[in-house]
């Protein structure tokens, strides 16, 4: 039986992983590299990286991130942020990278998910989402909007309508973030995550709002999600993904084991 | 040497670094004379098994992996690896290479109205064999009834699953019971002879996620992706005497 997936995402600004990030032990804390053998030794069944650079010229320096997090892991990872181009999926792939996430660039131009399935395989192609509640009202039936540029713009787009365009376009796979979630720690967007993942065939990540593992758990049953991202709860050191997958064990949650 | 076939399915670098990983030199490439003459050959892929046997044909790729396989060459294929070693696949009614008898068919919205019939009686036969404990084996019913609820069964069929060694082999030395691989796919292969299949997965249905004959053996899960178990077998293939 398929093992539910616990995926910490890495933020990274011009090759270092931003925010204080406080690890014990001898990990230099900063660097994405040794984060991403930190955490597959640790267990993650996979990983996400943000390239949060603000300059489209230095793209560079993440695919040499890409390019040594490839050599040094071997679960699956997935990069996203600033991949606008075909030619930009095809550089974070060809530097290693299992997946590539479109977003914003998605929205302006759905194509993308097309093309890139096409080019790459579906499987290849995640498509991210950041979503917010606005409530039901017209052109947005599900009350929920399509919101980019850190929830600063709504795109006038509802969020389950784009979920399945984007799997009919070719996606493999969907990041559901909800920008009211994120941050708070008080837990996921159960009632957005379970719209979603009922109403698409394809594998739907939660992101925003893990604080603890029992919000893990929660989203995981009934929330409906083949996935979930984690971030400040293993950052900080509060919890570790053994932690984590432990308690959803004695939940009766199916999770792969860390072979210690 | 160790050559990785190069036949336009993608994610050949990621398998090249992971024998590198392990300390093992390989080439990648698209010379049939060079795959016939490797010592090991690899052949790992995603996408699609029709655009991948079209591409084996226009570069005779495929007369020199039936070459290979004839000669007892040792042979590993990866995901759409494993799928064109049978001898056709469903998607795009694609003619394969025939080195092992069987078809390659896909997940089906029929297999997922069985799914949560065949995953209880899945952990039944979980319970009667495993050796793990009493929770354990309670934690996999419950998680049973839990996918009763979702009743659609996601294709592809991507993330970790377990692997139900069947048979011995070689290459499977080490692998311990609850050691889990990274899959990502829609197809799998069905062999004609059991004997041909020596790890299965359950997904909705039981699928052959391992199958091999003689010098040649393929993983439908992506051993390049899945951690250090992956990493195991790859190695034991690196040391793998024909």
């Amino acid at each position: 039986m398929l093992s539910k997936r616990i995926i910490p995402c890495l933020d990274v600004r011009e090759g270092r992983t931003t925010k204080g990030i406080k690890f014990e032990n001898n990990v230099d804390i900063g660097d994405p590299v040794e984060m991403a053998r930190f955490y597959y030794e640790a267990g993650a069944d996979e990983l996400v990286f943000y390239d949060i650079t603000a300059s489209h010229e230095k793209r560079n320096i993440m695919i040499d991130v890409v390019r040594r997090v490839a050599e040094t892991i071997f679960i699956p990872f997935s990069v996203g942020g600033g991949i606008r181009t075909l030619e930009d999926m095809r550089a974070v792939l060809l530097a290693g990278a299992e997946k590539v996430s479109v977003n914003s660039a998605a929205v302006k131009n759905p194509a993308i998910i097309s093309e890139g399935a096409k080019a790459f395989g579906n499987q290849c192609v995640v498509l991210g989402m950041d979503v917010k509640y606005v409530g039901e009202k017209k052109g947005i039936p599900s009350g929920y909007e399509i919101v980019i540029n850190g929830g600063r713009t709504y795109m006038g787009l509802d969020a389950l309508e784009w979920a399945q365009k984007g799997q009919n376009l070719g996606a493999g796979e969907i990041c559901l973030n909800s920008i009211d979630a994120d941050g708070t720690k008080d837990g996921y967007e159960m009632n957005l995550t379970r719209l979603i993942s009922d109403n698409v065939t394809i594998p739907v990540i939660a992101s925003g709002g893990a604080g603890k593992p029992e919000h893990l758990a929660d989203v995981l049953t009934d929330g409906h999600a083949d996935a979930a991202l984690i971030a400040s709860m293993v950052h900080y050191g509060t919890y570790t993904i053994h932690d984590i997958k432990t308690y959803l064990e004695q939940q009766g949650i199916k999770i792969r084991k860390i072979a210690k | 040497m160790i050559v990785i076939v190069d036949y336009g399915a993608g994610n050949l670098t990621s398998v090249a670094r992971a024998v590198s990983y392990l300390g093992y030199d390989s080439v990648i490439t698209d010379d049939p004379e060079k795959i016939a003459s490797a010592e090991r050959v690899i052949f790992p892929g995603v996408g699609a098994a029709g655009a991948a046997m079209e591409v084996m044909r226009k570069k005779g790729i495929d007369h020199a992996l039936k070459q290979t396989f004839e000669s007892g060459i040792p042979m590993l294929g990866i995901c759409v690896g494993c799928q064109i070693i049978m001898e056709s696949s469903e998607e795009n009614n694609a003619l394969c290479l025939g080195l092992i008898p069987g078809k390659t068919t896909m997940f089906s919205a029929q297999n997922s109205m069985s799914s949560a019939q065949s995953s209880i009686s899945a952990s039944q036969n979980s319970i009667s064999t495993s050796q793990n404990s009493i929770s354990a084996s309670q934690n996999s019913i419950s998680t049973s009834q839990n996918s009763m609820t979702s009743s659609v069964l996601k294709v592809p069929h991507m993330g970790w699953n377990g692997l139900n060694i069947v048979q011995e082999h070689p290459l499977l030395n080490g692998i311990k019971p609850e050691d889990e691989f990274y899959f990502v796919h829609s197809y799998f292969p069905v062999p004609v002879d059991q004997g041909d299949v020596y790890g299965k997965t359950e997904y909705g249905i039981t699928f052959a996620s391992v199958i091999g004959r003689n010098h040649l053996f393929a993983t439908q899960f992506h051993l390049e992706k899945s951690g250090e178990p992956g990493l195991l077998i790859l190695k034991n293939f690196c040391l793998w005497e024909s």
